[in-house]
């Protein structure tokens, strides 16, 4: 390796993630950048129908104030940079945000860049043509549309730090790009210059779930152990102008960063991987070295590129019906027959109010309820079962008869029916997430400034 | 000697749409022929019967002697519309610990491990 090292640390990898291993990366982790990933598919079209229902929902990542309070304090002592994707469907109110607890911080001067353009929901009926999963037009989306919005690459990115901007906070924008921008800026990679967007956003796919790759969704007792498992620190890459890099992480931490957890990593929600497509790039992982250099550090090297699709990746969100779900339980010798007459007894119920479900599912949790038909049919009996029912309704009211039936096996059921208090109506709101291309032409990202 | 993957390879799985892929990485590059030839994406289907409903595609990574099986319709028709309690099918990866593999007796000492599970050779 030759030239300057930058490190770029994680600071989620999920809306839902811890906040104290992005804390710790901050103060500890001696970092040039920080980067959170906050969303999922569905985070988008979710964030649009809470707003329309809640009008005081401000549009962004519902932790923001624990993750930026959190981290702001050793970021501002270092100068670490912070990328992130809270902006969800309000980047500018987040930035607005930011400059709020900068302020807090007594941080003056400090810009911060909103990246916007990704939400398309106005036009993308008229920028797209078919369903990538099936094949239909897209306008056949029309009458249950909640949101659409293309996957930004890195670009925007770049140009906000080009611009002074301290922290970045964007939309909807694909994962490793925000990884991918601080190398862009730093060594100057061009956005054209496949040869090094291919290894650094193979960097930044390593990176983007965070602790999956420090030990977290890996350990196996017996097989593959990890110390510390309640300890997971969240990953840096000290990435080399050459495209390569060490993964590590702060020291005194548990869980590991050895090859099986990179290896594990690198296929991650990947398809083909000589074909992993991004916005910046196609990436080829097949050609990847891995060195583990002990204590916790594996050097990544020769990753490949090749150069872009012309077009954008699109997610539309839609409404798509109901779904009504509930459970009791069993235990004991003939928990499972028990549950056998519950099951039976339920079938007749749905017939007798007339359930209208497209799909229904009542499981034995402990038998069957996460392997479905695949699991072993002569099992040993289990002690305790749970009776699951799921059913995917259209409209609500035929979702929460899913919840009343289930009340009613409490008094009229089968001996020795465990079940919890009821809450509310057991039923949740479906958003079905399409896929679509977009020529990457049609897409305008904009950048708006903010300072404390 | 026939052994249940597990003593052979790691497993993870990863969501997308509808779509869930399984990579099966091996523990040691003398596994990595064995896995390759026995766990073909026609057995892998049959193995997840009822359970992935679409087709099978399987992607080699000689380099990093892993395996990584692209499963359709895994998933209820994705991770919104699944009626499944694991929607992510993150637990998905698991069952392919249990694909029978024949290993030579010569590699018997390779294997990881073979105290831990109870009924891990048949």
């Amino acid at each position: 390796m030759s030239g300057k090292v930058i490190r770029i640390g994680s600071g989620a990898a999920w809306w839902g993630d811890r906040v104290e291993p992005a804390i710790l990366n901050a103060d500890k982790g001696d970092l040039d950048y920080l980067c959170f990933e906050t969303m999922a598919e569905a985070t988008v079209s979710a964030a649009q129908v809470r707003a329309r229902r809640d009008p005081s929902f401000p549009g962004y990542d519902t932790y923001l104030d624990d993750r930026i309070k959190g981290v702001l304090p050793g970021c501002l002592k270092r100068g670490t940079k912070i990328i992130t994707n809270q902006g969800w469907i309000n980047p500018n109110a987040a930035a607005e945000r930011i400059v709020h607890w900068l302020r807090h911080f007594g941080a003056k001067g400090v810009k911060v860049a909103a990246v916007n353009g990704a939400l398309i929901t106005e036009r993308v009926l008229e920028l797209t043509d078919r369903i990538l999963e099936n094949g239909e037009p897209t306008r056949t989306l029309a009458p249950n549309l909640i949101s659409a919005e293309a996957y930004l690459g890195a670009e925007p990115i770049v140009d906000a730090l080009k611009a002074g901007a301290q922290i970045v906070v964007t939309g909807r924008v694909a994962d490793p790009s925000l990884f991918l921008a601080p190398m862009m800026y730093e060594f100057g990679w061009d956005a054209m210059d496949h040869m090094h967007l291919g290894p650094g956003t193979g960097i930044g796919h390593l990176m983007e779930c965070g602790a999956q790759v420090t030990g977290g969704y890996f350990s196996d007792p017996g097989f593959k152990d990890v110390p510390e498992p309640w300890n997971l620190a969240f990953p840096i890459a000290e990435v080399s102008p050459d495209g390569g890099c060490i993964l590590s992480k702060v020291a005194g931490t548990g869980g590991a960063i050895n090859l099986m957890t990179v290896k594990e990593q690198c296929l991650y929600e990947v398809h083909d991987p000589a074909n992993y497509i991004t916005p910046d790039v196609v990436v080829d992982f097949t050609t990847i070295r891995l060195e583990d250099l002990g204590g916790d550090r594996v050097r990544v090297s020769n990753i490949s590129g090749k150069p872009r699709t012309p077009t954008l990746k699109v997610s539309i969100g839609c409404t798509e019906g109901f779904i009504g779900e509930d459970m009791f339980f069993y235990a004991g010798p003939g928990a499972l027959r028990r549950a056998q007459l519950a099951k039976k007894i339920l079938e007749e119920r749905f017939k007798i109010v007339k359930l209208k479900a497209d799909d229904l599912r009542i499981d034995f949790l402990g038998v069957n309820a996460i392997h479905g038909e695949m699991s072993p049919k002569n099992g040993p009996e289990p002690y305790e079962v749970a009776v699951r029912v799921a059913a995917r309704t259209k409209t609500r009211e035929e979702a929460i008869k899913v919840g009343r039936e289930v009340d009613g096996m409490a008094v009229s059921g089968v001996a020795h029916t465990g079940k919890r208090v009821p809450h509310q109506d057991r039923f949740r709101e479906i958003i079905g997430v399409w896929s679509a291309l977009v020529p990457r032409e049609k897409v305008h990202p904009s950048i708006n400034y903010f300072e404390s | 000697m026939r052994v249940k993957l597990q003593h052979l390879a790691h497993a993870r799985s990863g969501d997308k749409g509808d779509t869930s892929n399984i990579m099966v990485i091996a523990y040691a590059p003398e596994f990595y022929p064995l896995l390759k030839q026995q766990l073909t994406a026609e057995r892998f289907k049959a193995f997840y019967a009822g359970t992935v409903k679409g087709r099978v595609d399987r992607y080699a990574v000689d380099g990093i002697g892993a395996l990584n099986f692209v499963a359709q319709g895994a998933l209820g028709g994705g991770v919104s519309r699944s009626l499944c309690l694991d929607n992510y099918g993150k637990a998905l990866s698991a069952a392919v610990l249990g694909f029978e593999i024949e290993v030579p007796d010569a590699l018997k000492g390779k294997l990881r491990g073979m105290g831990q599970a109870r009924g891990s050779t048949t």
